[in-house]
């Protein structure tokens, strides 16, 4: 076959659907709408709509029942005074500050670990990850056993070295620790699977190279490995304080925010005024307060990043 | 000498992680009596009392198939509504696109937590609370799923397309035949977040439903809890129940979700 031939009817087929615009016209616009609407109505009708209406309630004063009242600005204010919205967002900090290193120092030294040639590497892998498929309700109710204070297996353990056991979540100053262990414990699968990724793509020769320049393992760690995992880290980072501000499954179901508040955390804050008090304008400016703040922090993290992520 | 010690901190970590499941199990089979004086690692007379006093209190071979069913349903709907919509995006020129596609972007960045209140009150208005419609509802379409999913479709050459147009192909052809074989590794980790994320839900259901008939795994544990809240044989039996179908499909399809999650990491 000749070469005109083969790339005539090419040429013309090809430009048919751009350049016809008569045809195009509603049959395209009918195409866009079949590929997009299945998605696009769901994501109007139950995102899209509650978010603004969770801005419009936010505005009002509302028990669900009675008719809304406008307030304006007052449920802001009034949160941001509140030493109740002060506490909440403490104990989420907490959380937070507790978790993160936890998670990923764990995550980072079982990584390292699985990243050697060992046996039974993939066996370990899957246990380590295992938890992190485990529903939060579970495991809360797992580590509640555990760390129950009067016959829990941690305190057992802990008295037959004769280390008298705290309160955990029956203590206020334990509650939120007891949180902190079992989350740890759930996510330290995840932050292993991503850092191990993130090991892997390291090349090879940039290591070897330090090899032979005389680096030893602790330079190598702390110059090269490190550095080269930047990126990872940067996503850990990331989702963990997402992921952390928002915490709640694990909370209600071991400490349901107590003893007495001391564990209450901001998402827990909100379902309770919403379906505890009964104010749910209030829970809504606290949402909205909430998502501004972890807007805010993800912001600088993503300008903050060129300081100390390196992509290879 | 090195090794060793590596293996021993290896194994450490193992049976860190796997000990609660069986200390999970072990208490499941204990008789209450027993559980009061004490852990015992070995079970002199096992049980089942605890998984009998789970079944009288709440329907729970009703909620783990609602789990199972809203799970399968929820990642098939988000399979399909987010590959038609990475299609779209990827593929089709239409005005307003960019904009229309930073929509679906911003929905992503909006958490639940925000949306639970309205969306409950939407619920309520419909008079669809305690329904599966409602369970389902918010997890038809994810931005996620699209965002991922387009980013995928966009790695497909277009010169596939262009010489499927040649042979008379349509749209749907090209996306059936072409486009959704060459996107499965993206579809499988959507389809694993769809699931993952569909099975522990909790605070939702925890908002929308009332009656036991349409509870998921989540939150029929956390209404034992409340119901049996020193019974730890029971609420543990719970626990088992709703530990073992995750179990399972985690073992058959291990080596996808972790490459699943890895792959959304280095993205």
């Amino acid at each position: 076959m000749s070469t005109p031939t083969l790339t005539r009817p090419k040429a013309q087929q090809v430009e048919r659907p751009t350049t016809t615009h008569r045809s195009t016209g509603w049959k395209k616009l009918g195409w866009v709408l079949f590929f997009l609407l299945p998605s696009a109505i769901p994501l109007f009708v139950f995102t899209l709509v509650p978010m603004v209406s969770s801005l419009w309630v936010s505005l009002h004063k509302w028990n669900l029942i009675s008719p809304m009242q406008w307030v304006g600005l007052d449920n802001y204010t009034n949160l941001l005074t509140d030493p109740m919205t002060r506490r909440v967002f403490l104990h989420t900090l907490i959380y937070v500050a507790g978790y993160l290193p936890l998670v990923y120092a764990g995550g980072l030294g079982l990584a390292l670990v699985l990243n050697q040639r060992l046996k039974g590497r993939a066996f370990l892998r899957a246990t380590y990850f295992l938890p992190v498929v485990t529903s939060w309700v579970v495991v809360a109710l797992v580590w509640k056993w555990l760390l129950n204070p009067a016959n829990g297996l941690v305190n057992q353990v802990l008295g037959f070295f004769g280390v008298p056991g705290p309160g955990w979540w029956t203590d206020p100053h334990w509650a939120l620790p007891a949180v902190i262990l079992s989350s740890a414990w759930k996510d330290l699968g995840f932050v292993m699977v991503i850092l191990l990724a993130g090991l892997q793509a390291i090349p090879s020769d940039v290591r070897e190279a330090a090899l032979v320049d005389g680096a030893n393992a602790w330079q190598r760690f702390w110059r090269i490995t490190l550095p080269l995992l930047s990126p990872s880290t940067f996503f850990v980072v990331v989702i963990s304080l997402i992921n952390g501000f928002q915490v709640f499954d694990q909370v209600y179901v071991m400490t349901g925010g107590g003893p007495s508040g001391s564990s209450q955390v901001v998402v827990g804050q909100i379902y309770d005024l919403t379906f505890r008090y009964g104010r749910a304008g209030e829970a809504s400016a606290l949402s909205w307060i909430l998502f501004a703040v972890i807007l805010v922090i993800t912001a600088f993290q993503i300008r903050g990043q060129r300081r100390w992520v390196h992509y290879a | 000498m090195r090794r060793l010690w590596l293996y021993a901190a290896v194994l450490a970590g193992a049976a860190i992680m796997l000990f609660p499941f069986l200390w999970t199990v072990i208490t499941s089979i204990t008789p209450e009596g027993s559980l009061a004086d004490g852990p015992t690692l070995i079970v002199h007379n096992p049980t089942l009392d605890a998984y009998r006093a789970l079944m009288d209190a709440v329907p729970i071979w009703r909620i783990l198939v609602n789990s199972l069913l809203i799970a399968i349903a929820s990642t098939l709907f988000q399979l399909v509504t987010g590959s038609m919509a990475a299609y779209g995006f990827a593929r089709l020129h239409f005005p307003l696109k960019n904009v229309i596609f930073g929509c679906y972007l911003a929905t992503l960045m909006v958490p639940l937590q925000v949306l639970v209140v309205p969306l409950f009150i939407e619920m309520k208005t419909l008079n669809l609370q305690d329904t599966y419609f409602a369970l389902l509802a918010p997890t038809i379409a994810s931005a996620f799923g699209v965002f991922l999913l387009r980013q995928a479709v966009t790695a497909v050459p277009a010169e596939l397309d262009e010489a499927a147009t040649i042979d008379g192909a349509g749209h749907l052809r090209i996306f059936t035949t072409i486009v959704l074989p060459l996107i499965r590794p993206a579809l499988a980790t959507v389809a694993v977040f769809a699931f993952m994320g569909s099975w522990n839900s909790f605070l939702w259901p925890l908002v929308v439903i009332r009656s036991p008939e349409f509870m998921t795994l989540p939150l029929g544990l956390s209404t034992v809890q409340g119901q049996f809240t020193t019974q730890w044989d029971v609420v543990m039996a719970g626990s088992v129940v709703s530990i073992v179908p995750i179990a399972v499909v985690y073992l058959l399809a291990q080596r996808h979700i972790i490459a699943g999650v890895a792959h959304t990491g280095i993205k």
